[in-house]
């Protein structure tokens, strides 16, 4: 099987890679570029925990073939804070204790990102909902959800 | 034992130690790992549930270009215990995924195609499939060899253990009763549902010296289990134990480390292997289902005058169940003179039940739970006072025998009382329900290594899994003990080499054991740099005192110096002996019992059958809260994966014994928009033995939210549903033939 030259970018950075036509983006970043931040919990779309953004889109990147990636830009958990330090979700999830065993925070703080950017001010019911395809087995999801309105009241305060 | 008012930093909540690596993907699970040459190993399971293996040949597989290694049963010592021959079948496969081979090839999808290529010839037999089919004459059986407690006097059987507890007259205190009540509950085979699935990489080189890494809640127990099953000696094996993706008990045995090891050995390269979350559903974890019968008697003025349980559950292929907890569990909150308390332990043809958080407790206290719940209908009670006149307390002798020394149960009621949530009625619509909840904790043996750098701060090497935030209660206890700030020391999850002997992360009991053990090398830490600063100051070390974190002469002694922080007597180590070490190890006793009470307020759709799940209280007596985000924490997850499995979760089993749903879109566990907030209440009621009045908080908040939820539903509805999951289907069938 000849393997398929993928070009893409991967937070920022142009990335080459080459891979099998039936690799998925989760095998690809795992895998091929050590980006291990990104967790797989299923496989099959239902867990989140491999959650990253295509074009601004998020995405269960074990669903994503690699090759969807040619000419897209990929964005993971490794590429959520600044230079100059965590990212507000980040520093929330902390202070809040949003996770016990951290399997999940990744994937939870790359969808949370995604809903920030697109409705800087959700409500609890809207959280619930966007969050919905990230399991958590630990936390109960409350933490989680004061995590990501707590984030979103300090984003509100910055702008 | 230290005042509440007294401690400075317990009770805070700082960012954990570890937080930042898993808040940024840096940090390292079991998958994560990849070593130079590493190859991919991939398990074969069988297709039957209960089938005779006449042979295996993997000869097919290792003929592939790219597979570098197959092994099966032959390749591991004949003799070898149940654990091992659930690794990898031997003359039986017991249960659908039961492993049978597995190949280790240059990449993930040629080691699945391998797979293909091994053959393998089955006799197969009928499937045990219930406890039901289990125990009725004649059944098939699923070890030829098991007799029922051991007895080979007797026929065989599939019920492996029976165990009893029992206490004064319960026909007498039945006699004695105005009311009695009785229930018969079912309660399904559920999974722990850590997001992780199970992971290792193992490599041995030419000395036959092995490592492993895995994400595991106990790589001291990984060491001795895999030794075990390759025949070798632990000596040849060190464990390096991953950042864990949750464990809830499920991770405490092996799976895939001997056989990631044997394949290593055949290749000569690092194998690493991963479980898919349909290996993790069909072959690891599940706990029991069961069938619970609970009888309970009262006075009028809702004495209870006697108590009994019987309690079957279903250990899977070999023998296991956690009937003795459940035994232990079932009337634990209760003071009683007359109970007896029955349970047995059915081999069926599923999985190897795992442990799963505060193993055997839910399902019988589901069924006692609703019983009471149904006394209090009856007596027309309170069902927290009706609980409170009936409770356990300091002095009670607990129905498995000890007496409980100050325990909480008492406190929690009396908290849920007063609370708002509770007072407040219940709103329009909706069923409440209320639930005690119990789980005795544990001890056993652990170690820690205090270690000091030479600027002052402090390294905790201790060898516990953090599975929720254990580091961060070490270094809290250890700022508290040495009196100095949180932030200057760190906490270490050594592997096999680099720390003292460990039991496993579970049964609560880290923070109580492993706690204890790091307190009193910060004591030991203590004690010298007293001799220290005493060698410094040319006086007697008795005449120095630890105040706040610096060493100071005691009052009265004539000294005229300044206090000696860690940090300076670190500085000038090299003139008092050399650097600075503490050490301890325990096997800590009086793990303190663990107490709660639940209640929730639901609304069941009659239409549709679905629960909504509107409010949902959890109240628990922690001893103390060391770090109260992370004890909320747990309260917070257990009544989640309580109302999972109250609500939802179940395997469900074709006639062949094959699971249906061996996925997260079938097998379905509580996502954020299925729950409320989940509100927390921490009492505490110090637990004399540890040093800060610890008890564990991991086990008990699961052991009460089952029975809270059937009690809502049954307020909600007017009749109970004694078939758990109350899933939609179940509830529609349930309404319908009510009002049929
Ligand atoms: S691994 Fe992609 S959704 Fe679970
Ligand atoms: S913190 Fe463990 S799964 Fe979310």
């Amino acid at each position: 099987m000849s393997k398929l030259h993928v070009t893409t970018s991967v937070n920022g950075q142009p990335e080459e890679v080459l891979c099998e036509p039936h690799q998925s983006l989760l095998d690809v970043l795992r895998d091929e570029l050590g980006l291990t931040g990104t967790k797989e919990g299923c496989s099959t779309g239902d867990c989140g925990a491999c959650s990253v953004t295509l074009d601004g889109r998020l995405v269960c990147s074990c669903l994503v073939l690699a090759a969807e990636a040619e000419g897209k830009e990929v964005g993971t958990i490794e590429g959520v804070a600044n230079p100059d330090g965590l990212h507000v979700l980040q520093q929330k999830f902390l202070e809040h204790a949003a996770l016990q065993c951290g399997i999940c925070t990744p994937g939870f703080i790359v969808a949370a990102k995604v809903l920030l950017e697109r409705d800087p001010n959700p409500d609890e019911t809207t959280i619930r909902y966007w969050l919905a395809g990230n399991l958590c087995r630990c936390t109960g999801y409350d933490k989680i959800i004061r995590a990501v309105q707590d984030a979103a009241t300090e984003l509100a305060h910055e702008a | 034992m230290a005042e509440a008012h007294d401690l400075k930093v317990i009770g805070t909540r700082p960012v954990r130690p570890d937080g930042v690596e898993k808040v940024t993907g840096r940090a390292n699970f079991g998958a994560d790992l990849q070593l130079p040459g590493m190859i991919h190993g991939k398990v074969l399971r069988s297709p039957y549930a209960h089938a005779r293996i006449k042979s295996v040949d993997v000869s097919g597989a290792l003929a592939m270009e790219g597979v570098l290694a197959a092994v099966s049963r032959s390749d591991f010592p004949e003799e070898t215990d149940d654990l091992g021959r659930n690794v990898i079948a031997r003359d039986k496969v017991l249960y659908h995924g039961h492993a049978v081979a597995a190949v280790a090839a240059t990449t993930q999808l040629l080691a699945e195609q391998a797979l293909d290529a091994i053959k393998v010839d089955y006799d197969v037999l009928a499937p045990v499939l219930s406890i039901d089919q289990a125990i009725a004459d004649g059944a098939t059986l699923v070890n030829e060899q098991m007799h029922t407690n051991g007895d080979a006097s007797q026929p065989a059987s599939n019920i492996a253990a029976i165990t009893k507890f029992e206490r004064g007259d319960p026909e007498k205190g039945f006699a004695e009763a105005d009311v009695v009540v009785e229930g018969e509950f079912r309660v399904p085979m559920a999974h722990q549902g850590y997001i992780e699935p199970h992971a290792c990489t193992a490599t041995i080189n030419e000395e036959g010296k092995i490592t492993v890494w895995c994400s595991t809640q106990g790589h001291f127990d990984v060491r001795t289990q895999t030794a075990a099953i390759l025949g070798t000696s632990i000596s040849k094996i060190k464990v390096i134990a991953s950042e864990i993706g949750g464990g809830f008990g499920g991770k405490l045995s092996v799976y895939l480390e001997p056989l990631a090891v044997k394949l290593s050995e055949l290749s000569n390269r690092p194998v690493r292997m991963v479980m898919n979350r349909e290996e993790v559903f069909r072959a690891t974890g599940p706990t029991s289902a069961t069938w619970c019968k609970a009888k309970v008697a009262a006075k009028k003025d809702g004495t209870i005058t006697a108590a009994t349980a019987w309690l079957a559950y279903e250990a899977g292929a070999f023998p296991g169940a956690p009937v003795g907890p459940g035994c232990m569990s079932v009337l634990a909150p209760y003071d009683l003179e007359n109970f007896s308390i029955e349970g047995i332990d059915v081999l069926v043809n599923k999985p190897k039940v795992a442990a799963y958080r505060a193993p055997g407790a839910p399902q019988a206290m589901h069924a006692m739970e609703c019983v009471i719940d149904d006394l209090a209908r009856e007596l027309g009670m309170d069902p927290i006072d009706l609980r409170l006149k009936n409770a356990a307390d300091e002095g009670t002798q607990a129905p498995y025998g000890p007496k409980f020394p100050a325990i909480g149960l008492k406190a929690c009621l009396e908290a849920a009382k007063a609370h708002p949530n509770y007072t407040a009625p219940v709103p329009e619509g909706c069923g409440r329900g209320v639930a005690c909840g119990f789980w005795f904790n544990i001890g056993m043996q652990s170690s820690a290594e205090v270690l000091i750098r030479e600027d002052g701060t402090v390294i905790i090497n201790e060898g516990s899994p953090d599975i929720g935030g254990s580091r961060a209660s070490m270094c809290l206890m250890a700022a508290e003990t040495l009196g100095i700030p949180y932030d200057r020391i760190n906490a270490h999850v050594a592997d096999t080499e680099s720390t003292g002997y460990c039991n496993m992360t579970g049964g609560s009991r880290t923070t109580f054991a492993t706690g204890m053990a790091v307190v009193q090398a910060c004591e030991d830490i203590i004690a010298q740099c007293k001799e220290r600063a005493a060698m410094t100051w040319d006086i007697d070390a008795d005449q120095v005192d630890w105040d706040d974190g610096q060493a100071v002469p005691k009052p009265g002694v004539n000294a005229d110096v300044d206090p000696l922080s860690l940090a300076d007597i670190a500085r000038t180590w090299g003139r008092t002996g050399g650097p600075i070490l503490g050490r301890a190890s325990v096997n800590a006793q009086g793990a303190g019992a663990g107490f709660s009470v639940n209640w929730t307020d639901l609304a069941v759709d009659r239409e549709t059958g679905k629960v909504d799940v509107k409010a949902y209280t959890a109240i628990q007596d922690a001893g103390r809260a060391i770090h109260p985000a992370y004890v909320e924490g747990q309260m917070q997850g257990g009544a989640a994966q309580g109302l999972g499995w109250a609500l939802n979760e179940e395997y469900i089993y074709d006639d062949n014994g094959v699971m249906e749903n061996a996925g997260f879109l079938d097998y379905r566990v509580p996502v954020a928009s299925d729950l409320p907030m989940i509100d927390t209440q921490i009492v505490e009621v110090p637990n004399p033995t540890h040093p800060y009045g610890v008890r564990g908080v991991g086990e008990t908040p699961i052991t009460a939210p089952l029975a809270a939820t059937s009690n809502a539903v049954r307020d909600a509805l007017g009749f109970r549903v004694s078939e758990l999951p109350m899933s939609p289907p179940r509830l529609l069938e349930a309404i319908d033939s009510q009002e049929g």
